[in-house]
C-alpha cells in the first residue's frame, strides 16, 4: 500500500456518501479521479488489504444475533477443525489465538435461535465443546485504524 | 434504539445484494437498483433509513489491519467484580487504542475473564504497553488477567444471510 492507498483507506473509514456518484465526491475530496479512486478500491480489495467495501450490517438491529465463541482443539486436528468451521456460513470471522482456546470465532445468525443451531452443528461435526461468550454489555466498538 | 427496525422484502433483497461489497462502478446505487428491479431513489432511501436506525453501521472500508502494519492484534481478558464492570468497561472503552470492548460471561473453570478489551498495535511491545496503561486503570479490580494473540485470520467475511 503507498501513501495514496492509505488515504482512501482513512477517507473510507468514516462514511460513504450515498449520492449518485459517490466516488466521485470522495475522489474530489482525496484530489484524484474518481476512475483511479475505483481502480484502487479494486485493486487493494483483489490483493485483501481491504476486507471488505460497503454497508457495514448490524445483525442485531436486524433481529439476529452475534455471538463470540471458541475451540480448545488439538494441534493436530487444527486444519481439519479450522475447515470444519470455516464452511458454516454462519461463521463470520474465525481467528487461531495462542491459549489452551485456540479458536475464536464470531456466529452471526438472522435469529437468536440460529446461534444454538450453529453451535450444536460444529460440536458435531468437530467433536469438540463449544464455549459460547455472548456479550452481555458493548461498551465501545469502534474498528477504526489509522493508515 | 431498542425495538427492532422493520425490515421489508426489498430491504432484504439489498441487503443481500450488498453484503459482498458495493458495485465498483460510478453510480453504484443505480448498478444495484438495476440489479434489484428497484428506483435508485428508492436505493438511496432505503440506505439512509438502515443507517438511522442502526441496521447499518457505516458504509465504508474495512481495512485487513495486518496490511496496514497493525500486526499485532491483542484480546486482553481481565476478570473484575460484576459489581464493578460497568464503571470499568465504560474507562477502559474510552482508552484510544481499545477498537471493542464488552462485558462477556466466564465460562469457569477454564475462563475467569469477564471483562474483553481488544487492543490493536504495531508491535507486541506497544500492545504490551497498551495492555500496562488498562492494568493500571483497573488496579485491585483486576483478579486475574491474560491476552490472547491473534497470530492467523481463518476467515473473514463479515456477516452472510440468506436470500
Amino acid at each position: 500500500m503507498d501513501e495514496l492507498d492509505r488515504a482512501i483507506v482513512n477517507v473510507l473509514q468514516g462514511g460513504f456518501p450515498i449520492c449518485d456518484e459517490p466516488y466521485r465526491e470522495v475522489a474530489e475530496q482525496l484530489g484524484i479521479a474518481e476512475a483511479e479512486l475505483i481502480a484502487r478500491l479494486g485493486r487493494m480489495l483483489e490483493e485483501k488489504s481491504l476486507t471488505r467495501f460497503g454497508p457495514m450490517f448490524q445483525v442485531e438491529r436486524m433481529g439476529g444475533a452475534f455471538v463470540l465463541a471458541a475451540l480448545a482443539v488439538p494441534e493436530a486436528d487444527y486444519e481439519r477443525v479450522a475447515e470444519q468451521v470455516n464452511a458454516l456460513p454462519e461463521v463470520a470471522h474465525n481467528y487461531r489465538r495462542e491459549h489452551a482456546l485456540n479458536m475464536w470465532f464470531v456466529l452471526a445468525t438472522e435469529t437468536p435461535a440460529g446461534i444454538a443451531a450453529a453451535i450444536d452443528s460444529i460440536e458435531r461435526t468437530t467433536g469438540l465443546k463449544v464455549y459460547a461468550f455472548p456479550k452481555l454489555k458493548e461498551y465501545f466498538v469502534e474498528m477504526k485504524l489509522a493508515a | 434504539m431498542t425495538d427492532i427496525p422493520t425490515l421489508d422484502a426489498d430491504d432484504r433483497r439489498l441487503i443481500v445484494a450488498t453484503q459482498g461489497g458495493l458495485p465498483l462502478t460510478p453510480r453504484p446505487y443505480h448498478a444495484l437498483a438495476e440489479q434489484l428491479g428497484l428506483a435508485a431513489e428508492d436505493v438511496k432511501v432505503r440506505l439512509r433509513r438502515m443507517l438511522e436506525s442502526g441496521v447499518i453501521r457505516r458504509i465504508g472500508a474495512v481495512p485487513n489491519h495486518y496490511a496496514l502494519g497493525y500486526t499485532a492484534n491483542g484480546m486482553s481478558v481481565w476478570d473484575v467484580p460484576d459489581a464493578r464492570i460497568d464503571a470499568l468497561g465504560e474507562q477502559v472503552g474510552r482508552l484510544p487504542f481499545v477498537t471493542h470492548c464488552y462485558h462477556r460471561p466466564r465460562a469457569l473453570p477454564l475462563w475467569p475473564y469477564n471483562l474483553f478489551a481488544m487492543v490493536h498495535g504495531k508491535s507486541r511491545g506497544e500492545v504490551e504497553a497498551q495492555i500496562e496503561q488498562i492494568a493500571a486503570l483497573l488496579g485491585d479490580d483486576c483478579r486475574a488477567r491474560d491476552v490472547l494473540y491473534s497470530s492467523r485470520i481463518l476467515k473473514k467475511t463479515g456477516l452472510r444471510i440468506g436470500g
